[in-house]
């Protein structure tokens, strides 16, 4: 086995939770990054959506933004995005919905609008773009992204996408379609809700990695699962199939994709 | 019928002071030679209106045209800030901006409650999200049918709407493809609707269901080759990536960004003066 970063390993092991077959509307980023990963690997026949209307993308390299061209053009379909969010996502034909975040908490709610107050932010960032409703309508949703204090955190500034909200059986009181998130993949564990109180949990660490590590980098006090596991390490496989993804981005694009 | 006239001559026309004005383009096709053109212009106090502002809402903005951002998603795609937009929104340079955010499926959803005539769009969203909490014009309403409680947003419905596109016929009908993203939605939302296209031809050759508008239904077509640099016009050219990158120091001081437009927008006469320039200091 050869030697990988923790980010490899982050994105290999969101890769493996999509299964093939499964219609996955994709952020750009490190979703997309995991997605197409996981097209190349161990689910040829996943189905990729992005929000700009291509659906069943088959990019060779990866999109710098939601709207490049090879989506569209390795596309089983192009749609408008208004159809993309009414007969697709609100629809109800969307398995996985993957997301990035620029902070999460406990119950895996997301901000993507601002850090302190709305109208007066100390950052204002990006916004909603579609995750809103990819949280609230996907059947489920993954969420990736890298774990410290800044972006782990006890309390959100804003929810810009509600994850379980206040925990328990907050979106079933909310109405919400999906059963929103099932995993939090990270550069350092997998975090899963906990069975009645919706608190992500940790339920694998990556190998190398320590508890205390991971306690240091998380906003809360991060609990783990008592059948705590180790990560399988990135195979020979994945590695390749990444690292020429890459490889092939870096070429076309002369800078990297999916680290947003 | 469209008045298939120059870029400038239909900002002067068609965008007055105050509009309320959508620059469409998803990703993909992007006007910006409009937006290089409303800066000429000097036109002020606008109602901006688009999903991702992207740069050509930066330059906007920082130019002090508008004082008012409608949108969903303000980042700089695969770079990172928008910073002209952070400095109005943070700051108040060069002035106040007021923010009315919405989601991505909002708004697509409030641009075909425009061009369907509605007073407003209907959809499953927002639950659990903080946004309806700042911004008071997401609101719900009760189904008749069902007693579901939905989300109510006010549809757009632009005073002009400016899109990209790829062709026009010499009466003013055109055609457009690949990521269409909301540009049919918000041409038929709008009030007046201009498109800059890439080319100007005898006949579209349009495959059945293609994307076509209608020149009846347009305000005024105007030739602009390369008008949506740095994004893409499928079939023409590429996304100019390294000038989204370049960008992102151009604009991250107000001091450079009003040194870059004064150079190549209100320093040149028109986007293919612009294009030259920008072309001679690669």
């Amino acid at each position: 086995m050869s030697a990988y970063s923790t980010n490899e390993m982050m994105t290999v092991a969101a890769a493996r939770r999509l299964k093939n077959g499964a219609v996955c509307f994709v952020g750009i980023g490190l979703p997309s990054k995991a997605a197409n990963l996981a097209r190349l690997t161990s689910s040829p026949d996943v189905v990729l959506i992005y929000e700009s209307g291509p659906i069943g993308a088959k990019p060779s390299v990866l999109p710098l933004s939601i709207g490049d061209g090879e989506l569209a053009e390795t596309a089983d379909t192009v749609v408008p995005t208004g159809e993309i969010f009414r007969y697709w996502l609100q629809g109800g034909r969307i398995d996985v919905g993957f997301l990035g975040a620029a902070q999460v908490d406990k119950f895996g709610n997301i901000n993507t609008t601002v850090i302190g107050d709305y109208r007066n932010p100390k950052v204002r960032l990006p916004g909603a773009g579609g995750a809103p409703e990819i949280a609230g309508s996907a059947k489920e949703v993954l969420i990736i992204l890298k774990q410290s204090h800044r972006t782990f955190v006890d309390k959100l500034a804003f929810i810009t996408s509600v994850g379980h909200g206040e925990g328990g059986d907050h979106r079933q009181r909310l109405g919400l379609p999906g059963q929103g998130p099932v995993g939090i993949i990270t550069d350092l564990c997998i975090m899963e809700p906990e069975a009645g109180s919706k608190e992500f949990v940790v339920t694998a660490l990556h190998p190398g990695v320590s508890r205390e590590q991971v306690i240091e980098n998380t906003g809360w006090a991060i609990r783990f699962a008592d059948n705590l596991a180790v990560t399988e390490a990135p195979n020979a496989h994945e590695l390749e199939a990444l690292r020429a993804l890459e490889a092939r981005t870096a070429a076309a694009h002369g800078q990297a994709g999916g680290e947003e | 019928m469209a008045d298939i006239i120059t870029l400038g001559e239909a900002i002067s026309r068609h965008v007055h002071d105050g509009d309320c004005v959508a620059l469409e383009g998803f990703t993909h096709l992007i006007p910006t030679a409009a937006s290089h053109e409303i800066i000429r212009q000097g036109k002020k106090d606008l109602h901006l209106v688009r999903m991702t502002p992207d740069l050509v809402y930066d330059l906007l903005i920082g130019a002090g045209c508008a004082r008012k951002l409608t949108f969903s998603w303000g980042g700089n795609p695969g770079v990172g800030s928008l910073h002209r937009l952070r400095d109005a929104v943070e700051k108040g340079w060069p002035q106040a901006l007021e923010i009315d955010e919405h989601s991505h499926a909002d708004m697509a959803n409030a641009y075909v409650a425009g061009a369907s005539g509605l007073p407003f769009a209907v959809l499953r969203a927002y639950a659990g999200s903080d946004l309806p909490k700042v911004n008071p014009y997401i609101k719900s309403v009760t189904c008749p049918f069902t007693g579901e409680v939905l989300a109510a947003v006010p549809s757009v419905r632009p005073d002009v709407t400016v899109i990209h596109a790829q062709k026009a016929d010499r009466k003013g009908n055109v055609l457009l493809w690949g990521i269409l993203g909301v540009q049919k939605e918000a041409a038929l939302a709008a009030k007046r609707c201009i498109v800059t296209v890439e080319e100007i031809v005898d006949d579209l050759n349009a495959p059945m269901n293609a994307c076509v508008l209608p020149s009846w239904a347009l305000t005024a077509v105007c030739h602009v080759p390369g008008g949506a640099h740095p994004s893409y016009a499928h079939g023409y050219y590429e996304r100019d990536n390294r000038f989204y990158q370049a960008w992102d120091p151009i604009a991250r001081d107000r001091e450079t960004f009003t040194a870059w437009i004064d150079e190549y927008i209100r320093g040149t006469a028109d986007f293919a003066a612009f294009q030259t320039k920008l072309a001679e200091a690669k």
